[in-house]
């Protein structure tokens, strides 16, 4: 497939700011539990609003992607069946969440929702917060599943891809707040790193997987299939048009098979190994500089990781367009 | 239930594209406005077509076949395309079958593109709307038109008459018997797609010589020559039988 950049911004974008915001919980949650000093309201409301930040560049870049932004509203309507319906709802609600939940920190009003002797004490931000994780989870597996769903593009069609999705989102986003953190709590920042080195060790593994399952792929359709004569020779001579066509630039990267096996290098150091050591070296000495490098350097790293995996799905209909 | 649909014999079919071009001819000349023809004279002509004929060889040389395979939207009954459009501007119509797309509903966001494996929707770049193959439903029910120009434009075009057009549920159809007599086949089965367009395979035209038809069964003894003269004296059957 052609990968376009304003699929890869969001899906990209979205996931940093989606795994910021858990971060974000997390943090609430470990303090309510008494695992973590508490923190001030600030520390949660800038965090929101960077992660908001990051949620409305995401949705922004993908209006590029649209024919006609102006017609968006619309793509609401088919959320029985159509998983990318699904993430445009599940996207702004999303928001609403991440914005009241900033919102109510700002304005330092957490009034306590329920607790008694038998229910733990729960207050109102945690509650909007835990609506928040659900509505994250929702939308990485709406994301990750707009490409699963699609059975005949056989590298997406796997569970690895949400799993991915996910993993690869909460990675970056564990990392942003691990860089977030410094300004405020060096135990904050201990959490968020341990997660982070946690999460990215998680997304190797799976990413990997994947990576390793589509190399061994039998692809189902071939050239007899698609036109329906059974010979093991097939060429094709012509495709109906000597200039290009949308078939031509939809479904094809259009880059050198060098190009497009050193980005899976590239990816697969910048994304892993590099974010570790970079994490491992800032949360051992405390440099904040480190840590940002490290979220740099990962964001980097999952901008060549989504092309890579547009470019190496392999659409069958590209079995009538081998050649002018 | 109705489910009109193409039958395509790839014995007939020549590889003329003139399909192609009345196809595109019709449908750039409709309602829905013109689709996109980018650069046509230039370097780098490209456009949107709803149907294109492509070529290929079976075999090694000397014994080769070449196939023309036109190909348009293939009106699928369980159309992948259909259920992932988000907005519902990409429709399979239940009253005979169509899938169509609603150019005001659609956002252009290419997923059902995505989701078609055969590669039969294009985009219009200029109107920035998915579009395909309509089965010229603005044709086919036109009570202006004569009752033997209600076809898509594509089938009226086609010199060979490859291709048929009708109802591929209705088992005493034109299209349905074609299919049944002739071997027809959907395009990429695998998917589970049933595509209601159907192809009919290359067939071969043999005369099948026995070894008798070879020999001269009506010449035992194996003489080859004239046949004796007969007496020009001799009586004739008649001048010996009274009729």
């Amino acid at each position: 497939m052609h990968p376009a950049f304003s699929v890869i911004f969001l899906t990209t974008l979205i996931g940093a700011g989606q795994g910021l915001f858990l971060a974000l919980v997390t943090a609430e949650a470990f303090s309510h539990m008494g695992a973590l000093a508490s923190q001030e309201h600030r520390f949660y409301g800038n965090g929101s609003l960077l992660s908001l930040g990051l949620l409305i560049a995401g949705l922004i870049a993908s209006f590029f992607h649209l024919g006609h932004p102006e017609r968006a509203w619309r793509s609401a309507a088919m959320w029985r069946t159509s998983w990318l319906s699904r993430e445009v709802i599940a996207l702004p609600a999303f928001m609403a969440v991440v914005f009241i939940y900033g919102l109510l920190h700002y304005l330092e009003w957490n009034p306590k929702v329920f607790g008694s002797a038998a229910l733990p004490e729960t207050n109102l931000t945690l509650m909007v917060g835990i609506v928040g994780i659900v509505l994250c989870f929702t939308l990485f597996i709406c994301t990750g599943m707009i490409y699963a769903c699609l059975k005949f593009l056989q590298e997406w069609h796997t569970p690895l891809t949400p799993v991915n999705y996910t993993l690869l989102g909460m990675s970056s986003g564990f990392t942003l707040a691990t860089a977030f953190a410094t300004q405020y709590s060096l135990a904050l920042t201990g959490l968020f790193g341990t997660w982070a080195i946690i999460l990215t060790f998680a997304a190797l593994l799976t990413r990997t997987a994947s990576l390793l399952r589509n190399q061994r792929i039998k692809y189902h359709s071939t050239l007899r299939t698609a036109i329906g004569v059974r010979h093991n020779n097939i060429q094709q001579k012509s495709q109906g048009s000597m200039g290009g066509s949308f078939n031509t630039r939809e479904y094809f990267h259009g880059m050198s098979t060098v190009f497009f096996k050193s980005v899976k290098w590239i990816f697969l150091l910048l994304v892993f190994p590099l974010p570790l050591l970079l994490l491992g070296m800032g949360l051992s000495n405390g440099a904040s500089g480190l840590l940002v490098l490290a979220f740099a350097v990962q964001y980097a790293g999952l901008i060549a990781e989504r092309w890579f995996f547009f470019a190496q799905a392999n659409h069958p209909q590209n079995l009538y367009y081998q050649t002018i | 239930m109705t489910q009109l649909a193409l039958v395509i014999d790839l014995n007939v079919c020549v590889g003329c594209h003139a399909c192609v071009t009345s196809c595109k001819q019709w449908n750039t000349s409709g309602a829905a406005g013109p689709l996109m023809d980018d650069n046509p004279y230039g370097k780098d002509p490209t456009g949107t077509f709803f149907n294109r004929v492509q070529t290929y060889e079976v075999g090694e040389f000397p014994d080769t076949e070449t196939v023309h395979l036109p190909k348009s939207c293939l009106h699928c009954e369980e159309p992948p395309c259909v259920p992932v459009c988000p907005t519902g501007a990409s429709y399979k119509r239940a009253e005979d079958g169509i899938v169509l797309v609603d150019y005001d509903k659609c956002i252009g966001c290419k997923y059902c593109a995505w989701a078609c494996p055969y590669g039969a929707r294009e985009i219009d770049e200029k109107q920035k709307v998915m579009k395909k193959c309509t089965l010229c439903v603005d044709r086919i029910y036109d009570q202006s038109l004569p009752e033997a120009d209600r076809k898509p434009a594509c089938v009226l075009a086609c010199p060979t008459s490859a291709r048929l057009f009708g109802d591929v549920h209705d088992p005493e159809s034109e299209v349905s018997r074609a299919i049944g007599e002739n071997g027809g086949y959907p395009l990429m089965p695998e998917w589970g797609t049933q595509p209601a367009n159907h192809y009919l395979p290359r067939r071969k035209t043999r005369i099948k010589f026995h070894e008798d038809e070879l020999t001269r069964v009506d010449n035992p003894l194996k003489k080859d020559g004239r046949l004796p003269r007969t007496d020009p004296d001799a009586p004739f059957l008649e001048d010996s039988v009274s009729w």
